[in-house]
């Protein structure tokens, strides 16, 4: 199992160092001199210089290479160009109100999703079956961002059930929990269906194991054996799917949060993209890409745990 | 005649479950109203005229006009070609390197195979709309920074799929025997491998057209897609959203045609792959 979860690891630490690769190359060799773009069109030769000194552009590539790694394992992803805060502590501030959303976005596709899978699979074939099927392929169809803006015109605008922007006032859960309603629905709801769909195809798997066979031939009722033997099982599948689902949430949050306004990662890229804010983009990416992978290296180790065949198949 | 023929009878077998017969009606829908969008718009999607700004759903604009007096419908019909075009140039783009990538990973020395598998997962562990956002800031909104984000999304998955049916085949009695009768890495390749492994990527391709739409509309929606005045069904979310209490319609256009043709081509594809692949079934 040790061996297991350090080789995940280790795997982890190396697609990190790629991606990161990547990103330098992204920022640095493609055309278009950081120095410049965030100093805009009007800048003069000189300033544009003095900022790619501050930067250290001048710099032969790969001592820049070497540099962005150093520091970045160190924790430092440089300072804010305009205000000269370090991009770490931006984003960090920042991310608590995206897990907030993700996390909120998580309970909706876990607490509709498990249950409309199971009764799927329990009623297969049926009526009842053929409509969740539906749902589920026309919610996960739709863009996230189409359900936040007309989810946002229906119940904010029209209606005036729910707050239509920001996260709530500081404090008070109950406020933000009603900003939260809406924007983690949009974020959400498309994996309502992902997780209804995969807990109906592995619960209708499990219930042909022969462990349930034998529970039945021991006499013991369906609704014990679908509830407390083949669920516990089948939901096993969904930790893998909300592992790769969360870099999904991560990107739908980047449209909840603008669409309803709410502070976030999305929304300082977003923002600190149209200020030309070059150091928090890539902060911001590498910060939610180590999150991402981290959350996937995590959800391996635990199906790992639970599953000794998952162990085997990593060798 | 005869590949009419076998077109006509996949259509009827499509038809005969209703999701399919409704998939490809909305995906009909769409395609012919993009092909015909300058016959059906009755007015050009660009013209503004102030004095019908923000007008309500009518007979004269079937879906309003939006803040500085464009005809919605218009827009929208013209929108469905931007949409569709990406889709397909993206998606091709994206088929042809991720086959040859795959083919390379799965044929190719057992390094070479590592280093690829090493950058496809290095590429999906990027939140795709954040590195959607940081490409376009580096090479400006354009139609071209659409596609590359696309590609760069897709790739990847096309790729993986491909090697590991390419790792199969290769040690495949055909394959064996044609590499004994001196046949090349090239001519095996092309022959004996990619006949063999393009049917499900074609499928899968296919799904992922919906996907596509999405991400053009949602960039032109950020305002780093499609570039204004070209109308994108993004960019009349982007207008309308600024007015959503006053003039609902406006998102309401925009909304629509992703929602239906996101829909429309979901629903073909899945009705294809349980008619064509049945292995694909329940893949995520």
């Amino acid at each position: 199992m040790l061996r297991y979860a350090l080789k995940r690891l280790g795997l982890g630490i190396i697609i990190v160092s790629v991606a990161m690769m990547m990103l330098f190359a992204m920022v640095y060799v493609i055309p278009g001199d950081p120095a410049s773009v965030a100093l805009g069109p009007r800048a003069t030769q000189e300033m544009v210089e003095s900022l790619r000194a501050r930067m250290g552009l001048d710099q032969p590539i790969w001592i820049q290479f070497a540099r962005f790694y150093m520091s970045a394992f160190r924790g430092d992803l440089g300072t804010e160009v305009l205000s000269g805060r370090p991009v770490l502590t931006v984003v960090l501030e920042q991310l608590p109100f995206t897990l907030t959303l993700i996390a909120g976005a998580i309970s909706w596709s876990v607490l509709l999703g498990i249950p409309l899978g199971c009764i799927a699979a329990v009623k297969r074939g049926g009526f009842v079956d053929r409509v969740i099927g539906v749902l589920s392929v026309a919610v996960i169809a739709v863009p996230s961002f189409v359900i936040a803006i007309y989810s946002l015109l229906i119940f904010a605008v029209a209606l005036q059930w729910l707050p239509a922007i920001g996260a709530g006032e500081p404090g008070n859960v109950i406020s933000q929990l009603r900003h939260l309603i809406l924007p983690s629905l949009a974020v959400g709801l498309g994996w309502v269906g992902y997780i209804a769909r995969i807990v109906r195809a592995s619960m209708l798997e499990t219930l042909e194991a022969s462990h349930i066979r034998t529970a039945r031939a021991f006499g013991l009722t369906d609704r014990r054996i679908t509830y407390s033997y083949a669920l516990r099982i089948a939901v096993l599948p969904t930790i893998t799917l909300l592992g790769v689902g969360i870099g999904h949430m991560l990107s739908s949050s980047v449209f909840a949060e603008i669409v309803f306004a709410r502070p976030g990662i999305g929304k300082l890229v977003y923002e600190a993209i149209s200020v030309r804010n070059y150091p928090i983009v890539t902060g911001a990416v590498l910060v939610t890409t180590v999150f991402f992978v981290v959350v996937n290296v995590i959800a391996d180790i635990v199906i790992g745990a639970l599953d000794p065949r998952v162990r085997a198949s990593f060798d | 005649m005869l590949r009419l023929a076998k077109i006509w009878r996949i259509v009827r077998r499509i038809v005969r479950e209703p999701l399919g017969a409704l998939g490809l009606g909305l995906v009909v829908l769409v395609v012919l109203s993009a092909l015909f969008a300058d016959v059906l718009a009755s007015y050009p999607p660009t013209k503004l005229s102030p004095a019908d700004r923000f007008a309500p759903a009518s007979f004269q604009h079937l879906l309003g006009t939006d803040h500085i007096g464009r005809d919605l419908f218009s827009r929208v019909l013209y929108g469905g070609r931007i949409a569709l075009s990406i889709a397909l140039g993206a998606t091709g783009a994206s088929l042809v390197i991720g086959i040859m990538l795959g083919l390379i990973a799965g044929y190719g020395p057992r390094w070479l195979d590592n280093i690829l598998l090493l950058v496809f997962d290095a590429l999906k562990s990027f939140p795709t709309v954040i590195l959607a956002l940081t490409l376009v800031t580096i090479t400006g909104p354009s139609l071209m920074s659409v596609v590359l984000v696309v590609v760069l999304v897709s790739v990847p998955g096309y790729a993986r799929i491909i090697r590991t049916q390419t790792l199969v085949l290769k040690s495949a009695e055909h394959v064996m025997a044609a590499r004994s009768m001196g046949a090349g890495s090239a001519r095996i390749l092309t022959v004996h491998i990619l006949p063999n492994v393009i049917g499900p990527i074609l499928i899968l391709a296919s799904m992922d057209i919906p996907v596509v739409v999405a991400i053009e509309a949602g960039l032109s929606f950020l305002g780093m897609g499609v570039r204004p005045p070209t109308p994108s069904w993004g960019s009349i979310l982007n207008d309308g959203f600024a007015n959503i209490r006053d003039s609902y319609w406006i998102v309401v256009a925009g909304g629509l045609p992703i929602i239906l043709t996101t829909l429309g081509f979901t629903f073909l594809g899945e009705t294809l792959r349980d008619l064509f692949d049945p292995r694909l079934k329940g893949r995520v």
